[in-house]
């Protein structure tokens, strides 16, 4: 299944936000949700069937113009499953642009990476200088007692025109050694949130194993890996909160 | 291209600091993550595929682009989000700088680059090329905490060298990859992230008491 | 190596020093380079105290800096703060990765990027003072990274110390034989260390110390006041 969704929030000249485009296909549905508390606008991606399927092929863009504020959620977890034998991993594409003086705040439900998954996660996200984002990625390495599938989640935050933040994290069979100590240490779940720009939290030790480091450039990355979700959760939840939310 | 000159470059007693560097095994051993030879072949494997990879990938890059350090160096920052393993990394390149400066004749790279940087730009000025300095760069991520990891838990060397022998043909994939690269935009070269390093790292730079510096 | 008695100036007394590791004649490097001396010696023979003592007498009259490498990266770092002999900007600690004679001899960048962290951040200094982590009677430092070297062993370890030799005993530049004050508890004849210094070391200077009772290291603080003096001076 191929799939295109896109959300374009602008200032609305009040001191809020409006929705100028808001379109998706399933299994990307998108809807606006919540009151319009703080000037904000929040959507939520809905789904549409379980997934994504081995073969799906999904792409999301996302645009917030300048003094805009969006946040971005789901209503439920993702889960990658195999498709039919031979089709190619499953693909979802995120692009987006935070402009000056805008705030994206991207904080979906976890991606599950169900047993014999194959899934390819790409995000690249372009903040302007004075943009503020907070971008969380959340991942549960198999649903309950089973192995997990395989995914490669890579990530390229850019801030004022340079590379802030470059991750790939590869879980799975075909990832050598990542549930040895070096990478999850048997942990089953791990979660990163990348805060760019001004005006975000000292940096600090999360207690288990979990830290908010600052980054060499403007911003920082809390990551945290966990025996389950809500160990991630634990660390990085309080991060999440926002004033109005 | 000189074999001799490569093992000069990768000579774990090459006077670089790298015997005081744990590549993050201290820190596993205090978590109680590795505790034996085969945890420890988890780990190595893990780190390999990650930092190793992405250790390769700049070191052929900076081997082959001579010009191109600081986007190289910038790359590194934006690959290692813990300040510890930035430090680290830029301690071990400086101190792998005064080593190079006494064997070959040195470019202009700062006063403490990104380790793989330096590691690159040294095999260019030995007259090597970018596979070698990858396999050196790739290698060097493991034999590091091998080391450490006879000297922390005083496992049996034998078996600890058999781990090494075994990542062997890892490793030559992983230089020969890094090679077929070096052309790549700084962006699009590997980035394959260790989240129990990144924060390992950070935990182990609080201790009072440690025994390597990283 | 000097095996046979000689002499280099009209003034000065004939002597042999029979090492061929050893060369006390060896330049000093000049000013402004900051002299580097090591101390090394087993653990617990006194390292740090010496170096503590060396601060107290020293501060006053040579801007000096401290470099350890105790195992334990900020145990000696920590003593010497706590006894208030030096600011902790004069003093950086090494992680030596758990072989403290492959940081100060084999493989020495560590310690010379905190020597040279230290002259960035302070300014030119005239002495350095690096304390090797305490090891064994084999650990010498590099002359890659100091200019002398002090070996610090006790008599508490018993009177066959010298004897026994090892290149820490027969190079050193100076050999501090410490915690004279415990002699007559342990049984250690003093005579006979220092007959048996001699013997190993030629003419090479020993000193005894007891530094409850000699809170400044009077005989070290001279040995290295001299060489100082002895310094090219600054073009
Ligand atoms: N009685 C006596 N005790 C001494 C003397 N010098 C040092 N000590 C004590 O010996 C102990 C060890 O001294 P340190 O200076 O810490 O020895 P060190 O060689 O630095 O030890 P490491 O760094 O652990 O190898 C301390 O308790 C000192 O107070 C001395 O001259 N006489
Ligand atoms: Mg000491």
């Amino acid at each position: 299944m191929r799939a295109e969704a896109r959300i374009v929030a602008e200032a609305d000249g009040r001191g809020g936000t409006r929705l100028r485009v808001l379109r998706g296909e399933s299994p990307l549905l998108l809807r606006r949700t919540g009151p319009r508390a703080g000037g904000a606008v929040t959507v939520h991606l809905v789904g549409g069937a379980a997934g994504p399927l081995g073969g799906d092929d999904l792409r999301l863009d996302v645009e917030v113009g300048p003094a805009a504020r969006l946040t971005v959620r789901s209503v439920a977890a993702q889960l990658a499953l195999p498709g039919r034998a031979g089709a190619p991993p499953s693909r979802l594409e995120i692009r987006a642009a935070v402009a000056a003086d805008a705030t994206l705040r991207w904080l979906p439900e976890p991606l599950i990476a169900a047993a014999g998954c194959r899934h390819r996660a790409g995000t690249r996200v372009e903040v302007a200088a004075g943009g503020r984002l907070l971008w969380r990625d959340d991942l549960v390495c198999g649903r309950h007692d089973e192995p997990s599938g395989d995914v490669r989640a890579d990530v390229t935050i850019r801030y004022a025109g340079s590379t802030l933040h470059r991750h790939e994290l590869a879980v799975g069979p075909g990832a050598p050694g990542w549930s040895g100590a070096a990478v999850l240490g048997g942990g089953r779940a791990v979660g990163a949130l990348v805060l760019a720009g001004p005006g975000w939290p000292e940096p600090a030790l999360l207690g288990g194993d979990a830290a908010l480091m600052p980054l060499a450039g403007p911003g920082l990355l809390a990551s945290a890996v966990g025996r389950d979700i809500r160990q991630v959760r634990a660390a990085l939840d309080p991060l999440c909160a926002a004033p109005g939310e | 291209m000189s074999l001799a000159t490569l093992l000069v470059l990768a000579d774990g007693r090459l006077p670089a600091g790298g015997h005081a560097h744990s590549g993050g095994l201290e820190a596993a051993v205090a978590a109680g993550r590795v505790r034996d030879v085969g945890d420890l072949g988890g780990f190595l494997r893990g780190r390999l595929h990650t930092t190793g990879l992405v250790s390769a990938a700049f070191a052929a890059g900076a081997c082959a682009r001579t010009g191109d350090f600081r986007d190289l160096d910038r790359g590194l920052d934006a690959r290692t989000p813990s300040p510890a393993l930035r430090r680290a990394s830029r301690a071990q390149g400086r101190a792998l700088l005064r080593a190079g400066r006494a064997m070959w004749s040195l470019p202009e790279l700062g006063r403490e680059p990104h380790h793989p940087v330096a590691l690159g730009a040294l095999a260019a000025a030995a007259g090597l090329g970018p596979r070698e300095a990858a396999v050196a760069a790739a290698h060097g991520t493991v034999s590091g905490p091998a080391g450490a990891a006879v000297r922390l838990l005083g496992l049996d060397p034998y078996a600890v060298h058999a781990l090494l022998a075994r990542l062997a043909p890892e490793i030559d994939r992983i230089a020969a990859d890094a090679a077929a690269r070096t052309d790549d935009p700084v962006d699009d070269l590997p980035a394959a992230g260790a989240p129990l390093l990144d924060l390992g790292a950070e935990l182990h730079a609080t201790w009072e008491v440690r025994l390597f510096a990283s | 190596m000097h095996p046979e008695p000689h002499e280099h100036g009209p003034d000065e007394a004939p002597h042999s020093h029979p090492d061929p590791g050893v060369d006390p004649h060896a330049p000093l490097p000049a000013a402004p380079r900051a002299l580097r001396i090591g101390i090394g010696g087993p653990v617990g023979s006194g390292k740090t105290a010496l170096v503590a003592a060396l601060c107290r007498a020293l501060g006053a009259e040579l801007r000096l800096a401290v470099v350890t490498n105790d195992i334990y990266t900020t145990e000696d770092a920590d003593f010497l703060l706590r006894n208030g002999v030096l600011p902790a900007e004069r003093i950086r600690a090494v992680e030596t990765g758990c072989c403290p004679h492959t940081a100060i001899r084999d493989d020495i960048s560590a310690n010379l990027d905190a020597v040279e962290d230290l002259e960035a951040a302070l300014g030119p200094l005239e002495l350095v003072l690096v304390e090797s982590g305490g090891d064994n009677l084999t650990a010498t430092f590099s002359k890659g990274l100091i200019d002398r070297q002090i070996f610090v062993v006790d008599v508490a370890g018993g009177d066959k110390v010298p004897r026994k030799g090892g290149p820490g005993v027969t190079t050193a530049d100076l050999l501090v034989i410490n915690k004279t004050d415990l002699a007559p508890l342990v049984g250690a004849d003093l005579a006979v260390m220092d007959r048996d210094a001699r013997a190993r070391r030629g003419d090479l200077p020993t000193v005894f110390l007891s530094l409850v009772q000699d809170r400044a290291a009077a005989p070290v603080a001279d040995w290295i006041r001299a060489l100082v003096a002895a310094r090219v001076p600054a073009p």
